[in-house]
This record gives C-alpha cells, sequence and structure tokens, in this order.
C-alpha cells in the first residue's frame, strides 16, 4: 500500500514536472548552441582569434556536435573540415 | 431520471468507446507497430524529444488539453435539454474527438513529430501552412476575448474569488524561483500554493471586506460608474484593463516564472476539481430537473447548433496542436498513442459531462430551469454561472457549505480560463511573429510590437461590441465563432489523417465520416448565423461578428475545396507519407 501511495506520488510529481524540465533544458540547449557557435564560428565563415585554442577542444565536443546537426535536420555534419559521422 | 445513472451510462459508454473502439483503431486502421522506432528514441535530444512513460505522457497531455471550454460549452449547450448535449459530448468523444486526438498524435509520429501545421504543408500544400496560422490566429484571438471576458464577469458575479485568484500569481513566482533557482521537487510547494488559495478563498467568503467587489464599491447595480457608464460596464471595463495588462506581463515573461508554475497549480485544480464535483455526485445523488429536450426554443435550432457550442469536450481541434506538438515527441512506444491520445480525450469528456450534470440538477424544478435558459442569449450569458453553482450543490455532499464551494468552483474555472488566456496570448505573439516572417514584415517579430498586436486586438475585441447586455458582449457572442473555428481545425485535422491513411491504402472511414460530419455542421451553423442572421438584412445584425464569421466561412469553403482535391488527387508529388 505505501509503495503503491508512493508510486502515486512520484507519478504526480512526474506529470508535474516535465513541461517544466523541457523548459529548462531548451534555455540551456539554446545557451550551449551559442557557446558552439562562439567556439567554431571560424567554419562558417566568422573570425575567430581563439580558434586556434578552441580547434583543441573538437574531440570533446563531438557528439555534442553530432547531436547538434541532427537536431538542425542535418542528417550529415554540414562542416566539411568537421566530420563526426 | 437520476444523476448518478446519467453519469454511470456516460462513463460505461466511454469506457466501452476505449476499450473496443480504440483497440479496433488502434490494430486494423493506424496498425501501431511495438517495434516502430518513435521520434522520441530517433531524436532524442532530451529536451524536446525525449521517451516518456505513457502514465506520466497520459498525465501532461490530459491536463494540457482540459481547461475552461469543456465547462463553458455544455454549461451553455443544456439549453437544449440534457440529451442532445449528452449525446454529443459522449458519442463525439468516442468517434470523433478520440480518433481525432489519437490520429493526429500517430500521424505526427509517422512523420518525424512534425505539427499538424507543417503536415498540412506537407499533404495538401503552401497554401495550407498560412491558411492554418491565419485559421489558429482568429482562434486564439476569439479564445482571449471569450475568456477575458468569462474572467471578468465571474469577478463581477462571484468577488469572493478575486482575491484568491490574485494570490495565486505570487503564490506561482515563488514556485517558479524555488524550482528553478533552490531546484526543489514542486509537488509539495505546488500542494502549499492551493492550501493558501483555497484558505484564501474561505475567508473571503466569509468576509466582505476581503471582497474586491467593484460594482459595490460604485453603488451596486443601479450606480454610475466612469465616463457616464453603469456601475456593471465600468466593473467589466477595469477588470478586462487589469485582465489585458496581467496577460502582456505574462506572455513576455519566461515561462519558467509564472505560466508554468501556475500550470502546475492548476494541474492539482483540475484533480480536486473533478474529484469533489464526482464523489459529491455520489453522495448528494441529485435529481435531474431540467428537461430532456427544450421543445419550448424558438429563437436558436440546436441542429446545427449545438455541434459548434460544445466544442472542447466532444471534439476540439486545439487537441491536435497539444497531440502533434508535444505529446507526439515524447512517444516511448508507437502502441502508447491509443492510451495517451484515445484516453485524453475521454478525460476530457468525463469534465464535459459533469460540467453537464452539475448545470442540469441545479435547479429545484423543471420551470426554473426554462426561466433561466429562457433564450440562447440568456443560455450564453448565464450557463456559467449556472455551472458553478449546480457544481457547488454538488460539492455540498462533501459537507462544504455552499459559500465557499461557490468561490471554490469559480476560482477554479478563473483559473483555467487564466491559463488558457495566457498560452493562447503567448501563441498570438508567435504566430504574428511568423506571419512577420511569411510576409516580410520584420516589425512584426520583435516581442512587445507582436504582443502588443495581440493585447490590443484582444481588448478591442471584448469592449468595441456593444449589445443587448451593455459593454462587451461582443464576449459571449462570439462563443458559437470560437466553436466554428475550433471545429474547422478539428476537421483539417481529420482530413489529414484521412489523406494520410488513403495513401497507405487503409480504410479511412474511421476518420472520414466524423471529418464530413463536424465540416458540414461548421458549416451549416455558419452560413445560417452568417447569412441570417448577422448580416446587414439579418435578424440580429452585427458588422463584427459577420466579418469574422465571413472570414472564417471562406476558409472552410476553401478546405471543403482543397479537401476534394487532395482526396482526389494522383499523388504523383515525392511526399514521403511514412518512414520506412
Amino acid at each position: 500500500m505505501r509503495s503503491k501511495m508512493k508510486a502515486l506520488v512520484n507519478w504526480y510529481e512526474e506529470v508535474l514536472s516535465m513541461p517544466h524540465r523541457r523548459e529548462v533544458a531548451s534555455e540551456l540547449r539554446d545557451e550551449d548552441d551559442l557557446f558552439l557557435l562562439l567556439l567554431y564560428s571560424e567554419m562558417i565563415g566568422i573570425p575567430n582569434p581563439a580558434y586556434y585554442y578552441t580547434l583543441e577542444l573538437y574531440p570533446y565536443m563531438m557528439e555534442k556536435f553530432h547531436d547538434w546537426h541532427l537536431r538542425m535536420g542535418m542528417e550529415k555534419s554540414p562542416l566539411s573540415g568537421f566530420r563526426c559521422c | 431520471m437520476n444523476a448518478i445513472v446519467l453519469a454511470l451510462i456516460g462513463m460505461i459508454i466511454l469506457g466501452l468507446g476505449y476499450r473496443y473502439y480504440s483497440k479496433f483503431v488502434a490494430e486494423k486502421i493506424f496498425r501501431l507497430d511495438p517495434n516502430y522506432i518513435t521520434p522520441a528514441h530517433r531524436y532524442k535530444d532530451d529536451v524536446d524529444f525525449v521517451p516518456t512513460n505513457k502514465f506520466v505522457l497520459w498525465g501532461h497531455h490530459f491536463t494540457s488539453v482540459a481547461g475552461a471550454a469543456p465547462i463553458v460549452g455544455p454549461a451553455i449547450a443544456v439549453y437544449w435539454g440534457w440529451l442532445p448535449a449528452f449525446l454529443w459530448v459522449i458519442l463525439g468523444t468516442v468517434f470523433a474527438a478520440g480518433v481525432h486526438d489519437f490520429g493526429t498524435l500517430v500521424l505526427s509520429v509517422r512523420n518525424k513529430g512534425q505539427s499538424v501545421g507543417t503536415l498540412a504543408h506537407r499533404l495538401i500544400g503552401q497554401r495550407a501552412k498560412i491558411l492554418f496560422l491565419f485559421i489558429i490566429l482568429i482562434l486564439v484571438l476569439m479564445v482571449n476575448a471569450v475568456f477575458a471576458w468569462v474572467i471578468s464577469n465571474l469577478f463581477i458575479q462571484f468577488p469572493a474569488s478575486v482575491l484568491p485568484v490574485f494570490i495565486q500569481i505570487p503564490l506561482a513566482l515563488w514556485i517558479g524561483h524555488i524550482v528553478y533557482k533552490k531546484k526543489q521537487k514542486m509537488l509539495v510547494p505546488s500542494l502549499i500554493a492551493l492550501a493558501v488559495m483555497y484558505i484564501a478563498a474561505i475567508f473571503s467568503s466569509q468576509y466582505s471586506f476581503l471582497q474586491i467587489d467593484l460594482v459595490r464599491y460604485m453603488g451596486g447595480d443601479a450606480g454610475t460608474g466612469l465616463f457616464g457608464l453603469g456601475a456593471v460596464s465600468t466593473a467589466f471595463f477595469i477588470w478586462i484593463v487589469v485582465l489585458m495588462i496581467y496577460v502582456y506581463i505574462a506572455s513576455v515573461l519566461p515561462v519558467w516564472k509564472l505560466l508554468q508554475p501556475r500550470d502546475f497549480i492548476n494541474s492539482h485544480q483540475l484533480v480536486v476539481g473533478l474529484g469533489i464535483l464526482y464523489i459529491g455526485l455520489i453522495f448528494v445523488n441529485p435529481k435531474i430537473t431540467a428537461p430532456i429536450t427544450n421543445t419550448a426554443v424558438g429563437d436558436v435550432s440546436w441542429f446545427p447548433l449545438l455541434f459548434i457550442t460544445i466544442a472542447c469536450g466532444a471534439i476540439s481541434g486545439f487537441h491536435g496542436l497539444v497531440s502533434s506538438g508535444t505529446s507526439s515527441k515524447q512517444l516511448d512506444k508507437e502502441t502508447d498513442a491509443r492510451f495517451v491520445g484515445y484516453l485524453g480525450a475521454v478525460g476530457e469528456g468525463v469534465l464535459a459531462l459533469i460540467a453537464i450534470i452539475a448545470a442540469i440538477t441545479f435547479f429545484p424544478s423543471k420551470e426554473e430551469f426554462l426561466a433561466t435558459y429562457s433564450s440562447f442569449g440568456a443560455a450564453s450569458s448565464g450557463g456559467l454561472g449556472v455551472f458553478i453553482k449546480g457544481a457547488s450543490n454538488l460539492a455540498s455532499g462533501l459537507g462544504i457549505p455552499a459559500s465557499i464551494s461557490t468561490t471554490i468552483v469559480s476560482i477554479i474555472v478563473v483559473s483555467f480560463a487564466a491559463t488558457t488566456l495566457d498560452s493562447s496570448l503567448r501563441l498570438m505573439r508567435y504566430i504574428i511573429a511568423e506571419l512577420g516572417v511569411e510576409y516580410k514584415m520584420p516589425v512584426l517579430e520583435k516581442k512587445h510590437v507582436a504582443t502588443s498586436l495581440a493585447v490590443f486586438s484582444s481588448a478591442a475585441l471584448v469592449l468595441l461590441p456593444k449589445g443587448p447586455q451593455g459593454l462587451g458582449s461582443g464576449g459571449y457572442l462570439l462563443w458559437p465563432l470560437f466553436g466554428t473555428a475550433n471545429q474547422l481545425l478539428a476537421g483539417i485535422s481529420l482530413l489529414l489523417i484521412s489523406i494520410w491513411l488513403k495513401r497507405l491504402g487503409r480504410n479511412y472511414l474511421v476518420t472520414i465520416i466524423p471529418m464530413v460530419f463536424v465540416m458540414f455542421m461548421t458549416l451549416w451553423a455558419m452560413f445560417q448565423q452568417v447569412i441570417f442572421q448577422w448580416s446587414w438584412f439579418g435578424s440580429n445584425s452585427n458588422m463584427l461578428l459577420f466579418i469574422f464569421g465571413a472570414i472564417i466561412f471562406v476558409f472552410a469553403i476553401w478546405i471543403m475545396l482543397t479537401a476534394f482535391s487532395a482526396l482526389s488527387g494522383k499523388y504523383d508529388d515525392k511526399i514521403i507519407i511514412e518512414d520506412e
């Protein structure tokens, strides 16, 4: 009985938090996208003096970059110098 | 007839509809596949595309689609007697709303989680997108006007509800703060907020100094107000201005600050409200005093107006926007669509059913019912008040005093209406911005320009029309127009599902029959109203309604023609109908 009650409360909490979590995640994602753009702006033709250093982050960003171009509706990486799939 | 029996009959039919009809549709028509990789998995990004447990998703879907509309429509429609409203709600939910909500969900899941607007573009053509945007624009404009009218009138009619409703705003800001900034769970704070609201309701119903009664301040109904208006009209005007300032601020704030925490509180109110009313129904065991059919009706025929008066609760195009907008992106397994989509519609049917029961059991005798529901105009302006009193009558079964339960029920209705108002104003802002993109008018894309346009047009719509009820009569006159625009949207969605099914070579009768029914009723009702009532030679000439009605009517005809060509087309285009 107690465990069922707990499950019910968890379910209710989950229903309540779903849209909220999505909204917060979406704002964070937008911030991340902006950060990515600042780091790799050179690749889309915007001069970036820090490009030489940010390129070192490339291996760590690969997965995120892959997620990003899929989200933007591109099946493959749009940048020839940035292959991930 | 006994109201419990009526509720039971309704529940049993809804249950059978879910158990058998939706199963048939799921297995034989949509052929749901448990192994199909849904967009939630294929495009999983933990933001929009998140595989979600079906019970959680149902809860979210249901709270998103249920609002004040399934209460307002039935409370007015019992004007024609309880049987037509009951039958339309129950059969409409089983054969139209269920299939519509379920179908838009499946169609979207099979098409990368895209919304019905985008799918209309792909399945019908380019013009369909703009047409869609305009219909939604008119729809949300009317939602704004109608719900602002509803809230202002409830504030005037039930002044005890003002304080608890306004307390909800700082409470929501507080929840937003502790959930977002302090990363705490939201169940307990939102329950505390609800408790504070209801305690405020108890006090404000007991002590008149806590009731913000503008009419009383101006010397009662016969008093005089500003600009030579009467006290009631002035109070109405002030409330509309206050509401419009509020929605302006609410719509430009980030959603997590005010809108979402309000939704958390309101989803509790939905559960509490449904619980109080259905449990109260069992204890009170009221008799239905309203007539089965109201034969004394002379002004407005139930056929076809009933089918547009009850939109949400029987079938609603707005649900398709939710189904294909967010729910489809979170469906874990394709087979869950039946549970989420169809049962979500059933949930709203249950809400509409209790709204009917509350309104038809309130009056001590049939004569009193007929006296209150003396004309369609009287039903439109007084129906909601009847629901609130009827619902408080049911709540008295739980031992809640009438004055307190009336305030609580009015708070529930106002909160639902305010949430709808918030979201529809925000939606209107987005649509104006999108039209700005389509027509290359970048100024419309600016947040404050789009919001101001939305707020001013909504305020003008609800304040300008002056009818028999004085200032603001446009609000309730617009209700049938809200119904028609909403049904039109539902018709388009059903049409999209039919085209999709036809292209797959499947039986599309389950969607085309409700589509033809809904479209036929909508067109017929519109034609009657636009030509014989609102035009310059009509019985109730009103240019504003004529213009709006005529625009929607032209859209409807356009869609019918598009429907014929899309359904009979050869489809030599390369539209991908189904993901391989």
